[in-house]
């Protein structure tokens, strides 16, 4: 017993109405560090022992208002700063559509930050260690007795007086708990073999269960019902409509949105005579042009459109783009042979857009002139 | 936990209240008639100002009388000392029906749908005739004002029979009544602000509608509830043991239903917003635009941000005096929201009798809310109805219902 110290005297009583009256005497004594422990929540129990209103509330409200502004400035910078996109003829920030997360996500944040503050703050995390934990005491309280200690440490604390009060009180048993001081400094450690093979079990058990549900129970019936739905696919047969095509092509004489019909298929010197690039021939357009160009044209014409290109020898090389004949179309005619092909070369027209032709079009007319560049273009 | 028998007289309502409630009677009278003759006898105008007054004092009747029976069927024991008020307050289900007399003498005026050509014209209209006709409508109205009062008169009928007898059968009644009156209520509730309020515009619909009545409902009867309550209490009317753990429970119920009101305002907002169907939105464009989109702010502001961050805390819940503001804020939004419910009707009402005029012209007209001495004058009169009902009805009662068999867990109720 000589390195065991005196951490408190605990009273267990056998009734709740007990309890709460030698609360009430124990904190009308004067008495500071002493605490209640029931097995189940007492209501009253906080006015009983005189407690001050808890100050959990405030934490959950920060924790939930910041939730609240961190959700709606994460939502109004994805949708009106770096991806803008119109969804539903909406407003990029279109608030009434955001409020349903923005709750979820402030009631998130404030439950996981009032959890998180209970642990840390108020229970005092790392420290895992009590006097109290594995005492018969504990033992009483947690299952069907209602408890009460003074700790020692208080300053009104006297031994002899306390259990006369608990006596008074009509406790049922009074007992007196030690500790060991290593018991109280012993601290938590990460390397502790427990804890690791815990943190090992952990893992183990929520890899094979994610795995189980994302690759097992999500086929199994009812689950993929939402897999195997009853619409018609692309390509698939329809029963629906009287030619049995479940794809359907659009109603007569309509153009679709963005679409212009090209009127000079075959015709490339009729091309070359009407058409004039209708993009200007500034450093946005160009850019736009040069990057296109990298991307379909290159791989035959070469970088610099001299026909030196990577597939050189593998296949039919593409010829230069500096050529007299070339040089000397009009845009409109480079322009069709872009979006029509020539020879063994395909049309483009399904890969770039209309703009993005008559990108590659002034793209390929500042690459000429480069090749060619005048003594003053230097200055 | 102690336990003591409870001392309780019966003592009268102070001579103030009696003079609050007469007065606020003639002030309206006055008002509406000044209103009523400043706006050329317009008799549509009083009808829309007398349905705000009927739907708000039909709120409070029903909110209480859900309260009475709530807590018959939960086995509430906080809500005891208040149920008294509550049964007292619930008269007010046969006394507002007064207020419906202007609107069903000018429902031609104010129902497109009673207006057989025009229905016949039209095939949303004729396709809804089953529902919305004259007849139907008066049966379901009588109906429900019925209904209703015959479920308040044996609630209340077994109530202060057991203060008298002490029979614990008489709760179990109750209970059973309770159980019984429950889904007709909310069939009646539903069914009642569908008629008068959703049918002032009868091709909009909104399945939400009778929630959303309800949710304002209970929130403004709780609120008149704990108003009464706290003055009664301080005058110490309620005993002498009600103290802040049944406050605290009263206002905890108006904090949810601040939140359950804008969740269910919300969510028929959004759906329609999102939607954008124009046989839905036509209803809020109006109510989005000029003068009328203030109206919209600031039933956001004061029926949801106000309210919440003020209940929200624990001291405006037990602190009686703060308790009481809030109500009083609580009882004045709610007839904020009835008006933007109702008054927009008016407003078209207004540009479809109005001759010569430009586009630009009517589309103020329908986005201005119309607000003056006539709605004051009724507002004013719906609370004097309000006041002089609960003094006639609590003379002579006993405020706390004694030998209630949840009468000592009552007393002894903590948080």
């Amino acid at each position: 017993m000589e390195n065991k110290k005196l951490y408190s005297v605990a009273a267990t009583f056998d009734d709740p109405n007990k309890i709460m009256i030698a609360a009430d005497k124990v904190s009308d004594a004067g008495y500071k560090k002493y605490d209640v422990n029931t097995p189940f929540p007492l209501h009253g129990m906080d006015d009983a022992m005189k407690l001050p209103p808890s100050k959990i509330g405030y934490f959950t409200i920060t924790f939930g208002l910041t939730g609240t502004s961190l959700i709606l400035f994460f939502i109004w910078w994805i949708t009106s700063v770096d991806y803008p996109q119109v969804i539903g003829g909406k407003p990029f920030f279109g608030i009434p559509a955001f409020i349903p997360v923005t709750f979820e996500a402030t009631v998130l944040l404030a439950a996981i930050g009032s959890a998180l503050t209970l642990i840390i703050y108020f229970f005092k995390f790392p420290n895992n260690s009590h006097p109290l934990h594995d005492t018969e005491y504990m033992n009483a309280v947690s299952s069907d007795e209602y408890g009460i200690y003074i700790e020692a440490q208080d300053e009104k604390f006297d031994l002899e007086g306390v259990k006369s009060l608990f006596n008074s009180l009509g406790a049922k048993k009074i007992h007196e708990i030690y500790y060991e001081e290593e018991f109280l400094t012993q601290k938590f450690s990460l390397f502790d073999k427990k804890f690791i093979i815990g943190l090992v079990v952990i893992a183990i058990f929520t890899s094979f269960s994610a795995y189980m549900h994302l690759n097992k129970l999500l086929y199994i019936t009812p689950f993929n019902w939402m897999v195997e739905q009853p619409k018609v696919s692309a390509q698939q047969a329809s029963t629906f409509f009287a030619d049995g095509f479940g794809m359907r092509t659009p109603a007569e004489g309509t153009v679709a949105r963005g679409f212009i019909p090209y009127a000079f298929t075959g015709k490339p010197e009729e091309a070359g005579k009407y058409l004039s690039n209708p993009l200007e021939a500034n450093e946005r357009n160009i850019d736009l042009g040069k990057r296109k160009y990298l991307t379909f044209c290159s791989p035959c014409h070469g970088n610099y459109g001299n026909g030196e290109s990577r597939l050189n020898g593998q296949f039919p090389n593409g010829p230069t783009l500096h050529s007299d004949k070339i040089v000397n179309w009009p845009d409109g005619q480079l322009y069709h042979v872009i979006s029509e092909g020539q020879n063994v070369m395909p049309g483009y027209s399904k890969q770039a857009t209309r703009d993005e032709r008559w990108a590659i079009v002034l793209y390929v007319r500042t690459l000429q002139r480069a090749m060619n560049a005048k003594e003053s273009d230097l200055k | 936990m102690s336990s003591h028998t409870p001392h309780y007289e019966i003592k009268n309502l102070p001579a103030n209240v009696s003079k609050w409630g007469f007065g606020l009677l003639g002030v309206g009278l006055v008002l509406a008639v000044l209103g009523f003759t400043m706006d050329h006898n317009n008799s549509v105008r009083l009808s829309y100002a007398s349905l705000i007054a009927f739907m708000f004092l039909m709120s409070i009747g029903l909110g209480s009388l859900f309260l009475v029976a709530l807590e018959y069927i939960a086995g509430a024991v906080w809500s005891l000392p208040f149920r008294r008020i509550a049964e007292t307050l619930s008269l007010l289900v046969l006394v507002a029906p007064i207020f419906a007399i202007p609107v069903l003498m000018n429902m031609h005026h104010m129902y497109e749908w009673t207006n057989l050509e025009v229905v016949a014209k039209d095939n949303v209209l004729s396709a809804k005739a089953p529902y919305l006709n004259i007849n139907f409508f008066y049966a379901r109205f009588i109906g429900i004002i019925a209904v209703l009062g015959i479920f308040y008169w044996a609630f209340t009928r077994n109530s202060l029979k057991q203060d008298i007898t002490g029979d614990q059968k008489l709760t179990k009644a109750n209970v059973r009544l309770s159980a019984l009156f429950l889904p007709l209520f909310a069939i009646g509730l539903t069914m009642l602000s569908i008629d008068f309020m959703m049918s002032l515009e009868p091709h909009w619909f909104s399945t939400i509608y009778g929630v959303y009545y309800f949710a304002g409902s209970f929130w403004a009867g709780i609120s008149v509830i704990a108003f009464i309550a706290v003055n009664m209490n301080a005058k110490g009317m309620l005993g002498s043991w009600v103290n802040k753990n049944h406050f605290y429970s009263l206002g905890g119920f108006m904090f949810a239903f601040t939140a359950f009101w804008t969740y269910i305002a919300f969510s028929q907002f959004m759906l329609i917003w999102y939607a954008n169907l124009p046989e839905e939105t036509f209803w809020f464009i109006p109510r989005m635009s000029g003068g009328w989109s203030l109206v919209s702010i600031s039933l956001i502001v004061f029926h949801f941000i106000v309210p919440f961050f003020l209940l929200i805390q624990k001291n405006s819940k037990t602190n009686p005096s703060r308790l009481k503001s809030v109500a009083v804020l609580i009882v004045f939004v709610h007839i904020l929201d009835l008006y933007w419910l109702t008054y927009p009707s008016y407003s078209k009402h207004l540009a479809h009798t109005a001759h010569d005029m430009t586009k630009s012209q009517l589309e103020a007209i329908i986005t201005t809310p119309v607000f003056g001495f006539l709605e004051l004058g009724f507002i004013a009169l719906a609370l004097g109805v309000l006041i002089t009902v609960f003094n006639m009805g609590a003379k002579g009662k006993n405020m706390i219902p004694l030998k209630d068999p949840k009468l000592q867990r009552a007393i002894d109720f903590h948080l």
